[in-house]
């Protein structure tokens, strides 16, 4: 089980916050693991239709969408940043 | 020495005056202090507010990794980055930055790069409430923001 947390408009098209799935084996990188949650239903397609405006953290720390995700407890997904 | 840069996510307001003389206070060796707030602005009146929401956790993890390698950098004296999120008026300070070094230039650089780092790294989004009612539409990240980060490296 990994914890996936969203946000901004990530987290508003998804419905939620935050979740803890179980990944199937092949879903390796941050990319793949975009790919897979894209196929888990109609909100989820729509957050990520764009995968490549789609920031990842791992552990809370920003990573490149071929970063293996093995051992993550935490993952975030969240649009580029706007602060300042 | 390793110089501590102090760190700060909250939902209230902060004071610069007091900020800097927590930086400044029983010392003589600063020589510049740099201080940059930045404010949320009406667009010619056409909004209200501002909706910060932030990573819990991480926002104060980025903004730090950001200013141990601006006090490297720069070889900074001193460095306070106060981010604040919720919802943020018109007119309101969301954002501050204080850099203190023994000459101005890296006081004015070391500012700099922590705001232009901060913008582009820290997990901060914005969302607009407008005059007229309206809400919901997400500030979009600018490429110039990307760019002026990219001319620090």
């Amino acid at each position: 089980m990994v914890k996936l947390v969203y946000f901004a408009w990530v987290r508003e098209r998804i419905g939620k916050g935050e979740e803890e799935i179980e990944l199937p084996a092949d879903v390796r990188t941050a990319g793949d693991l975009i790919a897979h949650l894209a196929t888990l239903g109609e909100e989820y397609e729509n957050a990520l239709q764009f995968p490549e405006a789609i920031r990842v953290a791992i552990n809370q720390e920003h990573v490149e969408h071929d970063e293996p995700i093995a051992g993550a407890r935490e993952i975030g997904l969240f649009p580029p940043m706007t602060g300042g | 020495m390793t110089i501590l840069p102090t760190i700060r996510v909250q939902s209230t307001d902060f004071d610069v005056a007091t900020e800097t003389a927590a930086i400044t206070n029983g010392r003589r060796d600063i020589g510049a202090l740099v201080s940059f707030t930045g404010l949320c602005r009406d667009e010619g009146g056409a909004l209200t507010a501002l909706e910060l929401e932030h990573y819990p956790g991480m926002a104060e993890a980025e903004m730090r990794r950001i200013a141990l390698e601006a006090i490297e950098r720069f070889q900074l004296q001193a460095l306070t980055a106060i981010h604040r999120f919720g919802r943020i008026e018109s007119g309101e300070q969301i954002v501050l930055v204080i850099a203190a070094s023994p000459h101005r230039q890296a006081a004015f650089d070391g500012a700099n790069f922590v705001m232009d780092y901060l913008k582009t790294a820290a997990p901060f989004w914005k969302k607009e409430h407008m005059q007229d009612g309206t809400s919901g539409q997400w500030v979009s990240a600018k490429d110039a923001d990307d760019r002026a980060r990219d001319k620090w490296s």
